[in-house]
């Protein structure tokens, strides 16, 4: 250890960074840190494939969804369970990760640390947001690249469908990232993230059409699920991803994309609030 | 008359937590430049202290400027201009020592270069080392590093060398040596009194929330509580101990008397730690027994 610092040197204080560009250099370095994180990388970005995979090989042999009384026509197991896929890593990638990063941040002191330098908690929301998005879309190109040349599903050449697949998925996303936030303050300790926050997004995986399919759930449960925002981004990435003639099986026999919307706006502002409220850099005493 | 002002003011803080007063009525201020330390027994305020100048924690009565401003309203520039060591860090550390360093000078408008403080705190064989790899008293160091990464006008080192072997704590008392040659305000709490008796110009001790004493680490305790024992074995194998101000002239006197060497000479200067025992102590001894308050005292 060498004990010399270089004196300050002789000029004025230059101003402090703006609450953007501090933003922007958190996305860099939260991406680097979730790839470094073998329970994210595991539990978060590669779920959704494992996932694919295990519905792929278990119901295969039960032949294609959807098919005619002729035989004809239908989707492979693995087709029809891409969209929920794709749902689910909208939901892990935003709400698990987010809600569990953060309640780990609060516990183990990094945002006691990050609170105490000048920077902005909107930069700290830039970065993660930020790393989200970049995480989410990573996941589900690869999602989409897998499906197509692993498990040979078809996608949708309509540039409509793309149109709307990108809407919701940055809307669902987005969302999900906000509640991620919010939801952080639940748990009471950083260790205790992953008990509060896993069985949340489990139930809702499993009533919300992602596991099972949606149209055999008993009509009670699909209106639980209803409530929900995973449940809307489901029937998006459906609405996608399913041919038209599934449109009938849906709750109410349409897509109804407005209504996915509408629904996804709600939980954003829901989010959005909630993040407001609930965010502090420590727990302050009373 | 001094032409500057305080960089920290503190009058009459006081911070409970329900009924507990954790806090009361401490006032103390600290001059540009200068290093202060808060010693006391665990669980005494210096933290609660210490964390309401930070801005971490509301207080509950009192007044208090850092850097010219109330630290409960600090906002994003005030935070620029202070530096932060807490007093633990347990962070899961998934970026290197120089990435998490490259970040935070990247938060500051006037960092230091950090090649620089990673040599300064001594971890330039550790640099492209994962901070969770890291042993307990080098991520010390780069939390060490990290307060100091923004080149703070106010540091508060909040029990910094916990966990530093010998070495690596005499090399951190140069580097906050430097630190003051350069002029660095320093607020230091610490449970080693060489440390602050090595570093600091003025010490203030907080036992049971309280300030009981608090002057120029040379005058602490009074001239009473640092005055020299001289200790001795006289001719018939008696044990003598005596306080004197002029223990040479004792010692000299002693030797006359003796006709040589008195056995088991020893000269004893109080050390701090000494003082502050002995003041930690009769404070104990005084609230814990309100009618000897005034024989005492």
């Amino acid at each position: 250890m060498s004990s010399t610092l270089s004196p300050q040197p002789v000029r004025a204080r230059t101003a402090r960074h703006g609450i953007l560009s501090l933003g922007l250099s958190r996305i860099g370095f939260e991406i680097k840190l979730y790839f470094r994180s073998t329970d994210t990388v595991f539990f978060t970005f590669l779920f959704p494939f494992i996932m694919l995979g295990i519905f792929t090989a278990a119901f295969s042999a039960q032949g294609n969804i959807g098919t005619n009384p002729d035989g004809s026509g239908g989707i492979s197991v693995g087709a029809y369970y891409l969209p929920g896929m794709l749902a689910a890593g909208m939901l892990l990638s935003g709400l698990q990760n987010l809600a569990i990063d953060i309640a780990g941040e609060k516990g183990d002191g990094t945002l006691k640390r990050l609170g105490g330098t000048p920077l902005s908690p909107l930069s700290y929301f830039i970065g993660k947001i930020g790393q989200v998005l970049v995480t989410g879309i990573l996941q589900a190109v690869l999602l989409l690249i897998v499906a197509r040349f692993v498990f040979n599903i078809a996608l949708p050449t309509d540039p409509e469908k793309w149109l709307t697949f990108a809407w919701v998925f940055l809307l669902g996303v987005i969302t999900c990232a906000f509640l991620g936030i919010a939801l952080s303050a639940l748990p009471r300790s950083g260790r205790s993230a992953s008990a509060v926050v896993i069985p949340i997004v489990l139930v809702l995986q499993f009533i919300s059409g992602v596991y099972l399919q949606f149209n055999a759930l008993p009509e009670w449960m699909q209106n639980i699920a209803g409530l929900f925002p995973l449940k809307w981004m489901a029937q998006g990435m459906r609405a996608v991803f399913l041919p038209e003639t599934f449109a009938a099986q849906e709750q109410n026999g349409a897509w109804e994309l407005g209504l996915v919307a509408l629904a996804l706006l709600i939980w954003l502002v829901v989010g959005l609030v909630g993040s407001r409220l609930s965010f502090r850099w420590i727990r302050k005493d009373a | 008359m001094t032409t500057s002002t305080p960089a920290v003011r503190v009058a009459r803080l006081s911070k409970s937590y329900g009924d507990f007063d954790a806090v009361s009525d401490i006032s103390f201020d600290i001059m540009p430049g200068e290093t202060f330390a808060l010693l006391g027994p665990n669980g005494a305020g210096k933290s609660s202290t210490i964390e309401i100048l930070e801005g971490y924690r509301d207080r509950s009565e009192g007044d208090i400027t850092v850097l010219g401003v109330d630290p409960q309203h600090g906002g994003l520039d005030w935070k620029a201009r202070i530096g932060i060591v807490l007093q633990s860090s347990g962070e899961s550390g998934n970026a290197t020592v120089v990435e998490q360093l490259r970040h935070f000078a990247g938060l500051y408008p006037n960092p230091r270069p950090v090649d620089e403080v990673i040599a300064a705190v001594g971890l330039e064989a550790k640099a492209k080392t994962r901070i969770h790899k890291l042993s307990g008293g080098q991520q010390r160091r780069v939390d060490v590093a990290l307060g100091i990464i923004g080149r703070p006008e106010l540091l508060f080192l909040d029990e910094p060398t916990t966990g530093f072997d010998p070495e690596a704590r005499h090399q951190f008392w140069d580097l906050i040596r430097s630190l003051k040659a350069e002029g660095t305000t320093i607020l230091l709490t610490t449970h080693n009194l060489d440390e602050a008796a090595e570093l600091s110009d003025r010490a203030g001790i907080i036992v049971g929330g309280q300030l009981i004493d608090i002057g120029a680490i040379g005058e602490l305790g009074g001239p009473a509580a640092r005055t020299p024992m001289v200790r001795w074995r006289d001719a018939s194998g008696a044990r003598h101990e005596t306080r004197t101000d002029s223990p040479a002239r004792l010692v000299a006197e002693l030797a006359a008397d003796a006709g040589g060497e008195p056995a088991e000479l020893q000269v004893i200067r109080p050390s701090l730690e000494d003082i502050y025992l002995g003041l930690v102590r009769r404070h104990a001894a005084t609230t814990s027994n309100p009618e000897n308050a005034e024989v005492l005292a």
